[in-house]
């Protein structure tokens, strides 16, 4: 059975597009055009994901996350316009999986809704072995290994690395790995973080530009890329 | 100076009557029905009045009407409308107060408001009725009302000297002299018969105190002041009217009045007096008060006094001044010189006999240090002995150090000359006793002088003086050394006092000069608004030691307290009222003031031109009365200053806002030219392909569709960060940043717009972090990367180049191509700069390049252009203290 999925945007046109691209792939559609609306269809019809605008006539979209999740097991998936890590950070915070920033490219919301889905699905039950291209994380045995050869990390870096695989595709904040990797210690700041993920890059990652295995959301924080 | 003009004889329009006609403009009429005592039937007169012009149509409406229960003057207020009294509960009684609001919210033609000299309920916005009148003249209502001879102010002494009753309630004669007045006449007999009948209403208590009031001999000399008080009025209307128009000629009176205020009881009366003087001279009139070093030691009460006979006078129209000086006559004589005044009114207190023998009489002095000034002199009240003295300089009783120091000099000399007695000539030894009396008066005062003067001839009588070891003098030669040693005591202590008091006035004066000096130094080089109004405050509290507050209006509505001596400060809403008050009119209110009294601060308008720009209010801690008459001249020259500082401010800030908004403008019209080509071109190939897919999709048509789509997006949200620059919305959010990382995520965005440019990072991985915002920075190396793209040949590699020479870290993109045109390379970062010759071939409004520099700006860093042999480079530069210390090992590992 296809994934039910509820499109909330107050703009008819948004609305469309996304219903072709999503019936396109195959998933069933369901639309509300503001925040009373998502609440009614999110209860009545319990869709799998949740594409939610956040200008939304009635009312902020950010405030109503907290009652989605409360009315629904759905992914929430933001699509919006506003670009402010604020926003982002906030939605990230009250329960949103991901964000995708507008104008988007079709294929990049798929595929952000398809590791929205997954990770949903997932959750309670977290992957032991996490591969991706030449890499293969083992989360069980703390090990790490490119091309079959293991690579020796540090500590920190595993502990950044593993957070980050545990939640593959998916963004996970400054604050959520600070206080994962370093919540022991007084004050953690962000700089031990970037020179860890410069660290991790330089070891896992080929000196190209394309396909870097870890992406950096500017302000919000760090994204293990899925192969796409 | 005070105003001593008008200039007589010229044939000019005196200003200043042309102003107080200019203010009569517009505003209502007031006509005083004036009486020479109760029961005349002013009234009677007035409703009458008031009846015959609503039958000629005029909207009238009684105000407040006492009738007394007289059935005569009830039946004339029917037919009137009244508006209802307001109740206002005072002490456990309710009293009816004339309901001002809501005569102004009625704003009829013409009010009638009986009692002029009636006073308020505590509380009220006036406390007196004659200032609720003023309201509703300024407010353009005419006012009918009435009032009885012995309220006006300055006849009231006159009054009171035959009648013996003083009446409290008293009207400026500023408010008879703006006013039409009608005599409501009858003859003493007549009104006699109406009391015998009855027909007077006089309350049990005014019955009594008036037993002998209503005399025949009384009421006929009241009724001649009325006369000749109605006739005065005209004459001072008619005198207006011609200095208005220039007329000149004798009319305006040639006399200048001066008349000298002091602290003793009477100094109203004093003020009264002038005003008489002044009016039968028809001169203009000057109160004058002569600071001394005196006047520092004043109790309360006699500051209290001085300062009540300057408002005063005020009220009755003079122009008061304060003068410096060391003595009263010195000032008095230096004041009617300058001023050029004819005609001084002086104050002779019932001194006795033994303290003018001993002072002067400063009447006999003023006689002889001012000829040609006719001086008259007024009694006052009050013997100079009886009055409590003030706080006297710790210097006229001397210190217990003078005593002890003279008295051990003179021991020592007395010593000294028995030793070496044989060897002195006596006469020599006398000389020696000059000193400890010289170093006595001079160094400590008058008494401890004489003290000197005194012991040494003791001393030397006692010890010296044949027969020695008695107080008696054999030769009368020795007499002589005595008087001499407490002459010269006398003398020399008199001189010093002199020296000393001038110069401790010198002091006092510079001081408030270099107060006032030090003050304007330290404003005047503040260009913030809310700093220079807090230094105001912090500088009148220093100065003045009271509680200060400073109000004003920048949003042009509200009344908002702009700073505060102290953050403690309390405004109820009767001060905020008052403040509001003073802000509106441009008057001083609350307390010490004629408006809104009851409010405990004090608060004076800041004017500058003829706008109020602030209020400055004042209170005292302790409660009382804020400021001391003689602080308040002091005060003056502060709200003065301040008053022009802020006026400065407010009008940079207007010049600012007008450059601003110039700007502003300008940008937008550049930009609307330019957005009108940089949207419409990738808008027009979008439309174009799109209508062409319904011939056929072809990948080219998609990929022209996708690529022109995404120039428009790269273009708004240039657009929007523009607008956030122009706007001075760049918020920062700083962090920690990675260079390499950064680089790479822009690389990474900006591969779909860079087709056909490999880009090749050449960022060495140790680079420490800076710290900036990492959005901003992002948009700078994707501006930076675009630009690249579309200025380097087709197909030419991008380099970025980081590198950490001499403490500053530095991210440069290379392109290859033609480079900048030489001398462009500061230009390029100007707003819709777009680079000669290559606009019509390359998109792109130069907004890429502006944001770049105003982000960097933004974050502290620095960006520049330069021509290398094969291309352009753009460096961004961050400075050392953008630089992140590398964290401790420990935390990475």
């Amino acid at each position: 059975m296809p994934a039910k999925i509820l499109v909330v945007d107050d703009d008819a046109a948004i609305r469309r597009l996304l219903r072709n691209t999503l019936v396109r792939a195959s998933y069933t559609v369901v639309e509300a055009a503001d925040a009373k609306g998502a609440l009614r269809q999110a209860a009545a019809e319990q869709p799998s994901a949740i594409l939610l605008d956040l200008g939304l006539p009635d009312r902020d979209g950010l405030s109503i996350i907290p009652l989605l999740r409360s009315h629904s097991d759905a992914a929430i998936l933001v699509v919006s316009a506003r670009e402010a890590v604020d926003d982002k950070v906030a939605a990230l915070d009250l329960g949103a999986e991901d964000f995708v920033t507008k104008p988007f490219d079709t294929d990049e919301l798929l595929a952000r809704l398809r590791v929205a889905l997954r990770l949903h699905q997932m959750l309670g039950a977290p992957p032991r072995i996490v591969r991706r291209g030449d890499l293969t994380i083992d989360l069980d045995l703390r090990t790490v290994s490119r091309n079959e050869q293991e690579v020796h990390l540090t500590r920190k870096e595993h502990d950044v690395l593993e957070v980050l695989a545990r939640h593959i595709g998916r963004i996970v904040t400054h604050e959520k790995l600070l206080s994962a990797c370093w919540g022991g210690e007084e004050e953690p700041r962000v700089e031990y973080l970037r020179i860890v993920i410069r660290n991790l890059r330089q070891k896992l990652e080929a000196p190209a530009l394309v396909g870097t295995v870890i992406a950096n959301e500017l302000g919000v924080g760090y994204r293990l890329r899925t192969e796409s | 100076m005070p105003d001593t003009n008008p200039d007589p004889g010229a044939g000019r329009p005196d200003p200043d009557a042309l102003l107080r006609s200019a203010a009569q403009e517009g505003r209502g009429r007031l006509k005083i029905f004036l009486g020479a005592a109760p029961g005349v039937g002013k009234t009677y007169e007035m409703l009458s009045e008031g009846a015959a012009r609503r039958r000629d149509g005029v909207d009238v409406i009684v105000g407040v009407v006492e009738t007394h229960g007289r059935t005569e003057t009830e039946a004339l207020t029917r037919g009137h409308e009244i508006v209802s009294r307001r109740d206002v509960p005072y002490e456990g009684r309710t009293l009816h107060e004339m309901d001002l609001d809501a005569i102004l919210a009625r704003a009829p033609r013409l009010v009638l408001v009986d009692e002029l000299a009636h006073t308020n309920a505590p509380g009220s916005r006036h406390p007196k009725r004659y200032q609720d009148v003023e309201e509703l003249l300024a407010a353009g209502i005419d006012v009918y009302s009435t009032i009885n001879i012995q309220h006006v102010e300055s006849l009231n002494d006159i009054v009171a000297s035959f009648t013996r009753v003083r009446v409290r309630e008293t009207v400026p004669d500023s408010v008879l002299e703006r006013a039409e007045i009608e005599v409501v006449d009858i003859p003493p007999d007549e009104l006699i018969e109406r009391l015998r009948a009855g027909k007077v209403y006089l309350s049990e208590e005014a019955t009594r105190a008036l037993g002998h009031f209503f005399s025949r001999s009384n009421l006929s000399a009241l009724r001649e002041l009325a006369l000749r008080r109605a006739a005065q009025a005209v004459d001072a209307r008619m005198l207006d009217d011609v200095r208005a128009l220039g007329l000149g000629g004798t009319w305006a009176g040639s006399d200048r009045i001066v008349v000298a205020i002091n602290e003793l009881p009477g100094a109203e009366a004093l003020v009264r007096a002038a005003k008489r003087v002044a009016d039968g001279l028809r001169g203009p009139w000057t109160a004058l008060f002569v600071e001394t070093p005196r006047a520092a030691h004043f109790t309360d009460v006699q500051h209290a006094r001085v300062a009540a006979a300057m408002t005063l006078a005020t009220q009755l129209g003079a122009a008061v001044a304060t003068v410096p000086a060391t003595s009263v006559v010195e000032g008095i004589q230096n004041f009617l010189a300058d001023a050029r005044a004819t005609q001084l009114v002086i104050g002779k207190s019932r001194r006795s006999r033994w303290f003018e023998l001993r002072h002067g009489s400063v009447v006999d002095w003023l006689i002889r240090a001012t000829p040609g000034v006719a001086i008259h002199v007024m009694p006052v009240g009050g013997t100079g002995g009886r009055e409590p003295r003030g706080i006297r300089p710790p210097a006229r009783w001397g210190t217990p150090v003078g005593y002890v120091a003279t008295g051990g000099l003179i021991a020592a000399i007395t010593a000294g000359g028995i030793a070496l007695q044989p060897a002195f000539d006596l006469g020599n030894l006398a000389l020696l006793y000059l000193l400890p009396v010289m170093v006595g008066a001079s160094l400590y005062g008058l008494r401890t002088g004489l003290f000197a003067g005194l012991t040494s001839s003791l001393a030397y009588n006692f010890f010296f003086l044949p027969p020695v070891g008695t107080l008696s003098i054999s030769n009368p030669e020795n007499v002589v050394s005595v008087i001499v040693l407490l002459g010269i005591a006398f003398a020399t202590s008199q001189l010093t006092a002199r020296v000393r008091a001038q110069a401790d006035l010198a002091t006092a004066s510079a001081r408030t000069n270099a107060t006032l000096a030090g003050f304007l130094r330290q404003i005047a080089s503040v260009n913030d608004p809310d700093v220079a109004a807090q230094m105001i405050c912090d500088d009148v509290r220093r100065l003045l030691d009271v509680q200060v507050v400073l109000l004003g209006s920048p949003g042009g509505t509200e009344l908002d307290v702009l700073a505060a001596s102290d953050p403690g400060y309390r405004l109820d809403t009767m001060d905020n009222a008052a403040a509001r008050w003073a802000f509106d009119n441009g008057v001083p209110t609350g307390m010490g003031s004629g408006t809104l009294a009851a409010s405990g601060w004090l608060f004076q308008p800041l004017r500058a031109g003829d706008r109020v720009v602030a209020v400055l209010g004042v209170a005292n801690e302790a409660g009382g009365q804020p400021v001391r008459a003689d602080q308040q001249p002091l005060l003056s020259s502060l709200i003065d200053q301040s008053a022009l500082v802020m006026e400065r401010l407010r009008l940079q800030t207007e010049m600012r806002d007008v450059d601003v908004v110039r700007t502003r403008d300008r940008l937008r019209a550049a930009l609307l030219s330019s957005v009108s080509h940089d949207l419409r071109t990738p808008l027009t190939a979008v439309i174009g392909a799109a209508g062409e897919l319904d011939h056929g999709c072809t990948p080219e048509l998609i990929g022209t569709i996708q690529a022109e789509a995404a120039r428009l997006n790269r273009f708004v949200s240039n657009l929007l960060d523009m607008a956030r620059v122009e706007a001075g919305a760049i918020k920062l959010a700083v962090e920690p940043i990675d260079l390499s990382d950064a680089v790479t995520s822009a690389a990474h965005d900006a591969r779909r717009a860079l087709e056909g440019h490999p880009i090749r990072l050449d960022v060495p991985p140790d680079l420490p972090l800076v710290r900036v915002d990492p959005q901003l920075l992002h948009h700078c190396l994707l501006n930076l990367l675009d630009n690249a793209g579309r200025y380097g040949d087709p197909g030419t590699e991008i380099v970025i180049e980081g590198s950490n020479r001499y403490g500053e870290v530095r991210l440069a993109v290379l392109d290859h191509g033609p480079g900048l045109p030489n001398g462009s390379e500061a230009e390029v970062f100007e707003t819709f700069t777009r680079l000669e010759g290559s606009d019509r071939a390359i998109g792109g409004t130069g907004l890429g390049l502006a944001i770049v520099k105003a982000f960097a700006e933004a974050m502290g860093m620095t960006v520049e252009a330069e021509n290398r042999e094969d291309g352009a480079a753009f460096t961004l530069a961050f400075p050392s203290a953008l630089i992140v210390r590398e964290p401790a090992p420990e935390r990475l590992t």
